[in-house]
């Protein structure tokens, strides 16, 4: 969510910040995330594993580093080539976001798969997955909107964001848990 | 017996509040219309008409126009954007970013007839109110070009019309276009100028924002003119700016032709001031770092 807040904020001095600019980046977090759902469950029949894990999100965390190198020259020339604001921030909302954000959608039905030991406790795992998720959402968004964008460059937060996901999939890595033993 | 207390209580909660909140009786609302930013609303108090995108013109009237003297500006902020004349009094060519009413291209339209004037505006809902409650149009050599301020510039560097003069009036009280107060922002405009061109900005005088501002178009401009009144204005120029003795001498062929829109040229003179009142360690505004909105909460 604090990807997509600071993604309108990419988006405005190329296509402005009209309701389509938004409109764009929300529909490409929702279809990356859908179909990383998809991927992220398919995966998870494959030999689960919590290093495997931290590979997503060490993979989801990579693909946004294009983002902070390219992003400018990207929405300049992407804006040439397709002069309508409505097609064009669609455009770029997918070329900078629908990467990172696919394999973040991975993430929660593979820690599903991670959490769940047996048909009886599988609606409280997933729910307590759903809340950690969606409650960590809320925060970042609030903080990021509120706080953050006061104290540091867009660039920077995104950095941030970025350590912290290789952080969390190193620390998947390293605690190398075989697997359905984390709770 | 209780419920009609409560009924009572609950009237003089909202007459209360109604009257705190500085609600005038005398203020009739003549049009409304929701889009996709905002309501723009148009009231009328006497014989003045005021654009609000706020209920009851709360936090601050957009433009206001004297239904019976139309030429007539009222707001204090166009007179002094105005004084961006006495720096070039005969531009060819002029882009206003921010419709608005429409008194800035209404008036440049009548002072200088063969300018070309280019308007841009991102809601068509306020275009539409402009043309109908505020008598401004597109016409011959005005043109009005519906989207968003920075996305027009970038795609008219890539063209080869420049302008001799920008008029930039884009924000309100209640929210700011972030993208539009930054150094990447000022310098697209900068290089939209035709050589010795002139950029007039309608800005904050108060409120946090202030320092962050003033740096941000000191960095692009150096050097520039800060009109303050209720607003403040800035007025600069490409090449040197010309001192005060050179001001007062263009500023006297607008001495009668200001007088139909209520004001003298002269009495905008003592505001011209390149005194710099600002904290210079603030922090730049860029695209990565644009707080403005947040910033204008700071008092």
């Amino acid at each position: 969510m604090a990807v997509e807040l600071l993604g309108g904020r990419l988006l405005a001095p190329t296509f402005g910040s009209s309701i389509y600019v938004w409109g764009a980046i929300i529909t490409v977090f929702m279809l990356a995330l859908s179909l990383g759902y998809l991927a992220g469950g398919r995966y998870s029949m494959l030999t689960p594993s919590v290093r495997r894990l931290g590979v997503i999100l060490i993979i989801a965390a990579l693909t946004v580093v294009p983002l902070l190198l390219f992003a400018e020259p990207m929405l300049d020339a992407l804006s040439l080539a397709v002069p309508d604001p409505r097609f064009g921030s669609l455009l770029s909302a997918v070329a900078l976001f629908f990467v990172p954000t696919f394999f973040s959608g991975m993430v929660s039905p593979y820690a599903v798969r991670l959490l769940v030991q047996d048909r009886n406790s599988s609606g409280r795992h997933a729910g307590q997955l759903y809340f950690v998720s969606t409650f960590g959402s809320a925060a970042g968004t609030l903080l990021t909107s509120f706080y953050l964008v006061l104290w540091l460059e867009v660039n920077q937060i995104l950095l941030g964001l970025l350590l912290i996901s290789v952080a969390i999939g190193a620390c998947a890595w390293l605690v190398h848990a075989p697997r359905n033993e984390i709770d | 017996m209780k419920r009609r207390s409560f009924l009572l209580s609950l009237f003089l909660t909202v007459f209360t509040l109604s009257a705190a909140c500085g609600v005038r009786a005398d203020q009739r609302l003549v049009h409304s219309e929701r889009s996709l930013y905002r309501e723009v609303l148009v009231y009328e108090n006497g014989d003045v008409r005021c654009m609000c995108f706020t209920r009851h013109c709360r936090v601050g009237r957009q433009s206001c126009m004297d239904t019976r003297h139309p030429d007539r500006i009222v707001m204090g902020y166009p007179k002094m954007m105005l004084g961006a004349l006495f720096l070039n009094p005969a531009p060819q060519s002029v882009l206003i970013i921010g419709l608005g009413g429409g008194t800035i291209p209404r008036t440049l339209r009548q002072l200088l007839p063969e300018t070309l004037i280019d308007v841009v505006e991102i809601d068509p809902a306020v275009v539409r109110v402009a043309a109908r409650y505020f008598g401004f149009t597109a016409g011959y050599k005005t043109r009005v070009i519906e989207t968003d301020g920075r996305v027009y510039v970038k795609r008219a560097l890539r063209g080869t019309q420049r302008y001799d003069l920008i008029v930039l009036d884009a924000f309100d009280h209640e929210y700011i276009p972030e993208h539009l107060l930054t150094q990447e922002f000022l310098q697209e405009v900068k290089s939209l100028l035709a050589p010795g061109g002139v950029l007039t900005a309608n800005t904050f005088s108060s409120s946090g924002l202030y320092e962050h501002e003033s740096v941000t178009y000191a960095k692009v401009f150096e050097k520039f003119y800060n009109l303050k009144r209720e607003n403040r204005v800035i007025i600069t120029k490409l090449s040197a700016l010309p001192d005060e003795q050179q001001l007062r001498t263009t500023a006297q062929q607008f001495s009668g032709s200001f007088d139909r829109y209520g004001f003298k040229a002269a009495e905008l003179l003592p505001l011209f001031t390149q005194e710099r009142d600002w904290d210079p360690g603030a922090r730049v505004l860029t695209d990565q770092y644009s707080p403005a909105n947040l910033l204008n909460l700071e008092r």
